[in-house]
């Protein structure tokens, strides 16, 4: 039965607290597209996309006037394309990013995801070839995303990779330095990278998915925290219930939309992602939820706990709205993306150690940070070391996005604009892990992986 | 198949009878109304049944929004679906 508060609700959620679809992704399976010549192979991957995503943004548009929800992003995530690369040995993967990005103009997505490769316990054909083309992929496109997974529970961390992307991340950053660096925001490296992740720059369709599916993310930071603003004196386990109710109608609205989408364009749902992901937008932070939990600034003391409170809720409030929960599900924490955070590292308060600290217990990882252009690759390296080592031994999911500022100092400012947001260059340390880089190999993976 | 169009803003002669006036236009028939006029601001939620609609929705939408525009209101109209999804179990 319709009420007017709930009505009026929906729509204050909409209007005032920035509640939206952050994105629908399609996931399309390339692996019909294999071919040992590399042009055959890259017009099978256009005709294939076009034909599954054509009508993807004209569905997605549809949806939103239904239903009044803005819908953000319309998006594609690919087999990742190392898989294809590896038919065609003696060709440059790059072809394949020009074709996907002829994919994404013609469909008008605002992104493709899969210019990835999985090399958690080694590298295969194609992969490493696939990985050093990353650079000069990320420059001359615009709208591909791209992704290695480095690591996991189950087969350790493949240090040789973790050098590897080091560079490639750098080498990213500095092909692109003309454009604010804008190529290593699109290139993420994951250890425990899920399959059906909606969200960029993550986003491929992993090998186990459907040949097609659809995926909705998710989003609403701005509708938790006003909905905890009207408890100033509530007790942290009343502020968790707050958050569950309001994650489950969050999710709820994930669903319908996911559901309709599937409806109108014919191809299965897979799943809703149900994270708090929020946009450079005052009223859209994450930053600003622990805050209003009683944290004087995001990055203080008392951070980690309440970031661990506030994902653990969206977990159990979103459950249960939904048929099928799955991607990274969480709050996501990026800077550079997330107004509260972008003041907190300008203040000094939010520090790379925090970030870390707080990766253990959200929903992903050291997310659109900002380093000085002159970090070193081993420390870029290092530090995916790190934050792959604490998704391993949790059994979770995490991620590195740095982008190297090039030519830019301590407490400089990088702006991207848009969704991507602006960060300040944060420090990092000045003693050099190059020697534990360099080792190479692979580390163990820990005792818990052995289940069976 | 119903739709949820609420309308908020300043009070004003006719705002009911032009909202009225599209669905009408377009074969969408009102079934509830309950509106509120606190001080001079006007609050109105109108529960309409699209099944026999002579237009697309979108087409009711943007309508209902150049209306809304015109007028100085606030016009949303969405499907019941949302409503109904998000605040029952």
């Amino acid at each position: 039965m319709l009420n007017v508060y709930n009505i009026l609700e929906t729509i204050r959620m909409i209007q005032d607290e920035c509640l939206d679809i952050r994105t629908i992704t399609m996931g399309i399976s390339l692996l019909d597209c294999i071919d040992t010549d590399i042009d055959k192979a890259c017009e099978k991957v256009y005709n294939k996309i076009v034909s599954k995503a054509g009508n993807l943004v004209a569905v997605g548009q549809r949806i939103e006037k239904e239903y009044g929800i803005p819908i953000v992003n319309k998006r594609i995530s690919v087999t990742p394309i190392a898989m294809l690369a590896a038919a065609c040995p003696n060709d440059n993967p790059v072809k394949f990013a020009k074709a996907l990005q002829r994919a994404a103009d013609t469909c008008g997505v605002n992104f493709i995801g899969g210019y990835s490769a999985l090399v958690h316990k080694g590298f295969s054909a194609g992969d490493e070839a696939l990985i050093r083309s990353i650079p000069e992929a990320l420059d001359v496109t615009q709208n591909i995303c791209s992704s290695v997974n480095i690591g996991s529970t189950k087969s350790g961390i493949n240090m040789d990779a973790v050098k590897l992307m080091g560079e490639i991340v750098k080498e990213t950053a500095e092909r692109t330095a003309d454009r604010d660096c804008i190529g290593a925001a699109k290139l993420v490296v994951f250890c425990n990278a899920v399959e059906d992740n909606p969200f960029m720059a993550g986003a491929f369709h992993g090998v186990g998915e459907p040949d097609c599916e659809i995926h909705v993310g998710v989003s609403g930071p701005g509708v938790v925290r006003a909905a905890l603003s009207k408890y100033p004196d509530a007790s942290i386990n009343e502020l968790a219930d707050i958050i569950k109710k309001t994650a489950f109608k969050i999710t709820r609205m994930g669903q319908l939309v996911g559901a309709r989408a599937s409806e109108l364009l014919g191809v299965p749902f897979g799943i809703v992602d149900l994270s708090l992901a929020p946009t450079p937008a005052v009223g859209d932070s994450v930053a600003h939820i622990l805050e209003e939990m009683g944290l004087e600034m995001c990055g203080t003391h008392g951070t980690t706990a309440c970031l661990a409170m506030l994902n653990d809720a969206v977990k159990k409030g979103g459950v249960m709205a939904s048929s099928t929960v799955g991607g990274l599900s969480g709050a996501f924490i990026p800077v550079s993306e997330d107004a509260g955070m972008i003041d907190a590292a300008v203040a000094g308060v939010l520090s790379l150690e925090k970030l870390e600290a707080m990766t253990a217990v959200c929903s992903v990882g050291l997310d659109m940070i900002v380093v000085p252009g002159e970090t070193s690759p081993e420390t870029i390296s290092a530090i995916i070391a790190d934050e792959a080592a604490i998704g391993m031994v949790n059994t979770k999911t995490t991620a590195v996005r740095l982008i190297p500022a090039v030519g830019k100092k301590e407490g400089e400012m990088l702006e991207f604009g848009g969704l991507l947001g602006s960060g300040p260059v944060m420090p990092v340390k000045d003693k050099s892990p190059a020697k534990f880089i360099n080792r190479g190999g692979r580390i163990p993976a820990p005792m818990h992986s052995l289940k069976n | 198949m119903r739709a949820v169009i609420t309308v908020i803003g300043k009070d004003n002669v006719g705002i009911l009878h032009k909202v009225s006036g599209v669905c009408s236009e377009k074969g969408v028939n009102v079934i509830e109304v309950t509106q509120s006029v606190l001080q001079d601001m006007f609050a109105m939620i109108m529960l309409v049944d699209i099944t026999g609609m002579t237009s697309d929705f979108s087409e009711l939408v943007d309508d209902m929004t150049s209306l809304g525009e015109k007028l100085g209101l606030s016009i949303h109209t969405m499907h019941e679906d949302i409503f109904n999804s998000m605040h029952n179990v």
